[in-house]
């Protein structure tokens, strides 16, 4: 990152793009502070212990949201019991076991390139056509977390590959040369030097699972009652923001809140993220 | 000939013992008419030689003669190279090794390897040895013990790290991480070690000490290392391969003990090169 | 086991877990073509496009409307965020002390985490007041634009801060040394230099925008109309999708079938352009 100053600068025109770069980055700035302080100013009373262990009463206007937790927590689980391996196992193939032009792997990326791209409105059709009717799952957190999966997946596998790619030649070839299987090589050398990356992709899907509404909207349902098991229906604390705000006259409040609490997840696994891939990089940096 | 022994290593007496050439010399390794191709582009075209047991050859050449081609197809390394191909022949003790049926592994196990810029796993000095003991079935931990504290005597790194084999193995300087990979190579008791050039990474000093740990693996196995140092491969080959670039595919031109293609060479490029007129 | 039996057995199982991929894609399609089949048999999908209106009670299907709202608010979001995206990149690449631009890069991540629900409560509880007090009803085109604007707008900045970081040092140190002004060098060397990443960043955002579905549908109005201008509401295909999927049946399932496999060979095409733009440099 280079210093504005050493560029050195005494023209009329760079003054006028340093201004209007600069006031770009304070209407950013200005606006994630907005947001911030309306959403404190306006459900931050909300939020208590009582809220988020009991269960909503006039249809969350009071309460709490003990049940979306559960729901939310339950579909991630699923999400990324499923999804982990998965992600992993292709991330592994595509990086150590295919040669750089083999078609498959390039039938797999173009896939997955699409997979990325394609609007969760279409998993949600996806993921209620197949897993809730075909399947018969019907409305269920089973559903929704396996709906999840397949939208998560493409993003585990771009991170856990790129993560993979990073770790130097050098030591493949070192272990080649002695002659160890590529499974030596990926147990003992390649996965744990990749390992904070890998984990760094994990905490980002989860992110992205967190946050997603009409998903969940199409396979895990409405019903805001505790769930008995993974096969009933649920709602996740999105699809409950989303009801209070469009649907509950008075519920402003109360999605609010709502809102602080997924917020403050996400806080938590971004922060995670963040830390994971800063030791990433010093790892890179000492071990170059 | 032999530089002095910097008095900051100390080689153990009686393993590793400094012996002359073999006196007959004995093919263990016959290549015949090799060629090696990425895609459509031929790197190196018919090359044949005969590796002698037990004594040092040096590769000799400009860049991009196919000689770093020729050694990684000797351990087959040469197959982790996208759209590579290779033609012609390689015997082992009479075997040949570049059939689809060869156990790569073991083959990797009998013929080591020493890269150019020194690649220690980034694991502990001790982890670097074990593991591949492990993997290739070394079950019992004693016997474990005994041969890393054997490998690391003999390219003389015991007296420097033997109090801190835990440590990271990163954390060494750069001449002892290239003695550290030659101790792991020899772990495994190869037959042959084959060195890309493997002291050109390294300072003058630590490049002086690599050099004489070379010689003395003379004798008990068969070196073959790729150099651009003309006068280190006078002072420590027996014989030398000398490659060249002919219509952009790497050739050998020449073949001999060291002392006659240095004093006497029978091609006018190898005379060429070797004074410096060319290259 | 040998060790290069296990080889072959690890790479066997990894290349069927990994070919699930193309599966799930496969699967994907598959099912959108086959429950779309019903709206566009027998020439039915004349009615796209021929139908005086939407109204599905009646067998009208018209999508133009709809789509038309989608390509407006992408646009129109597109138009907002690059601009703004590159110039918050070029922040932070160049003309923030190291400490404020770590900082600032670290809010644009936490800004892109944050879901589109809560985008859209925002959106709903002030944007729209805000902008029903300029011209009602508030809930508009505009209110869609800008909002997907602020939803895409890291990503354009990130990506293409992550592109600028990758341009060597010497290119623009070769403008000072022929003493370029600060701004030339930065809009006619690092950018153009950077334009394989900055154009993927804009791809990708682009899909982001036509596939967003919550935050539009809770600003847009979700009027069935062509807008006259920007203060109109109107509805997105994906906010049609989401709102009449649970009670549509026969026909009018089919279509919003259709509407959605029309989304995704959208995506798929953009996808195609990226590549083809990368492979070109």
């Amino acid at each position: 990152m280079t210093a504005w100053r050493s560029l050195a600068s005494r023209r009329y025109s760079d003054h006028v793009l340093g201004a209007l770069v600069w006031l770009s980055a304070a209407i950013i700035a200005g606006f994630f502070v907005w947001l911030l302080a309306d959403m404190a100013s306006q459900g931050l009373e909300r939020v208590s212990w009582d809220f988020l262990t009991t269960e909503p009463e006039r249809s969350g206007r009071r309460g709490g949201i003990a049940p979306m937790l559960v729901s939310t927590l339950v579909v991630l689980a699923i999400t990324f019991v499923v999804a982990v391996p998965l992600g992993l196992a292709t991330a592994i193939w595509l990086s150590e076991f295919t040669r750089a032009n083999s078609p498959s792997a390039a039938a797999i990326r173009f896939s997955l390139d699409v997979l990325a791209g394609v609007p969760s409105i279409v998993y949600g059709l996806f993921g209620s056509a197949f897993f809730c009717v075909w399947l018969g799952l019907g409305y269920s957190l089973l559903a929704g977390g396996l709906t999840l999966a397949c939208m998560v997946l493409p993003i585990l596998i771009r991170t856990s590959e790129a993560g993979l790619a990073a770790v130097p030649d050098d030591w493949r070839q070192g272990a080649a040369a002695l002659g160890l299987t590529r499974w030596a090589a990926l147990r003992y050398l390649l996965l744990p030097a990749a390992a904070p990356a890998l984990t760094a992709g994990l905490m980002l899907g989860i992110g992205r699972a967190l946050a997603e509404t009409a998903v969940l909207l199409f396979t895990s349902g409405y019903v805001d009652r505790m769930p008995a098991s993974w096969l009933d229906s649920g709602r996740v604390l999105a699809v409950h923001i989303f009801d209070l705000s469009m649907n509950v006259t008075g519920g402003d409040q109360a999605a609010y809140g709502t809102a602080l609490v997924l917020l403050a997840l996400l806080l938590v696994v971004n922060g995670l993220a963040i830390a994971l891939s800063d030791r990433w990089l010093a790892r890179r940096i000492t071990h170059a | 000939m032999n530089t002095p022994l910097d008095s900051a290593t100390s080689y153990t007496v009686s393993e590793l013992r400094q012996q002359a050439a073999c006196c007959v010399p004995q093919a263990h390794l016959a290549i015949h008419n090799l060629s090696v191709r990425y895609g459509s582009k031929t790197v190196l075209n018919g090359v044949s030689l005969a590796i002698q047991r037990g004594c040092i050859t040096a590769l000799i050449g400009p860049s991009g003669c196919g000689k770093t081609s020729f050694l990684s197809s000797l351990n087959r390394l040469v197959d982790m190279v996208p759209s590579c191909a290779v033609n012609g022949s390689i015997l082992l003790d009479g075997e040949e090794i570049l059939t689809p049926k060869t156990d790569v592994l073991m083959l990797r196990r009998r013929i080591g390897m020493i890269f150019q810029r020194p690649n220690p796993f980034p694991l502990s000095i001790r982890r670097n040895l074990d593991m591949p003991l492990q993997e290739h079935g070394f079950k019992d931990k004693a016997d474990r013990e005994r041969r890393i504290e054997q490998a690391l005597r003999d390219v003389g790194l015991w007296q420097e790290v033997s109090d801190r084999l835990d440590a990271p193995a990163l954390g060494l300087s750069g001449g002892q991480q290239q003695r550290l990979c030659i101790a792991r190579a020899l772990v495994l008791e190869p037959e042959i070690l084959l060195m890309d050039e493997p002291c050109s990474a390294l300072d003058p000093i630590s490049s002086g000490v690599v050099e004489d740990l070379i010689l003395r693996l003379g004798g008990r196995y068969t070196v073959v290392i790729v150099t651009h140092n003309l006068a280190q491969a006078r002072r420590i080959a027996n014989y030398t391969a000398f490659f060249w670039t002919q219509n952009h595919v790497g050739q050998l031109i020449e073949f001999g003990a060291c002392e006659q293609l240095f004093e006497a060479p029978v091609d006018a490029l190898t005379a060429a090169y070797i004074n410096g007129i060319r290259g | 086991m040998s060790p290069s039996h296990t080889e072959v057995w690890l790479s066997r199982s990894l290349w069927l877990l990994a070919s699930s991929a193309v599966a799930l894609l496969l699967l994907i399609f598959l099912f959108l073509i086959n429950e779309s089949r019903l709206a566009v048999v027998d020439a039915h999908w004349l009615r796209f496009f021929n139908s005086p209106g939407w109204f599905p009670s009646a067998g009208q299907f018209n999508l133009w409307p709809m789509l038309l709202a989608t390509v407006l608010a992408t646009v129109g979001a597109l138009a907002l965020a690059v601009p703004m995206g590159l110039a918050a990149a070029l922040f932070v690449s160049f003309f923030a002390p190291a400490p404020l631009a770590t900082t600032f890069r670290r809010l644009l991540m936490l800004l892109a985490g944050i879901p589109s629900v809560v985008y859209g409560l925002w959106g709903l509880t002030v944007l729209v007041p805000l902008i029903t007090r300029v011209a009602p009803p508030g809930a508009s085109l505009l209110a869609a634009m800008l909002i997907l604007a602020v939803m895409i707008l890291p990503t354009v900045a990130l990506t293409s801060e992550a592109a600028l970081r990758t341009v060597p040092v010497n290119y623009w140190r070769g403008g000072q040394a022929l003493g370029l002004s600060a701004q030339a060098i930065l809009l006619k060397i690092a950018l153009p230099a950077a334009r394989t990443g900055i154009v993927a960043g804009v791809l990708l955002a682009t899909t982001r925008a036509l596939g967003e579905t919550m935050a539009v549908l809770m600003v847009a109005g979700n009027v069935v109309q062509v807008p006259g201008s920007i203060f109109d509401s109107v509805r997105v295909l994906t906010a049609n999708i989401a709102l009449e999927m649970a009670y549509a049946t026969d026909a009018h399932r089919a279509s919003l079938y259709v509407s959605s496999l029309m989304l995704t060979l959208v995506v798929v095409a953009i996808v195609l352009l990226g590549r083809r733009l990368e492979a070109k440099q």
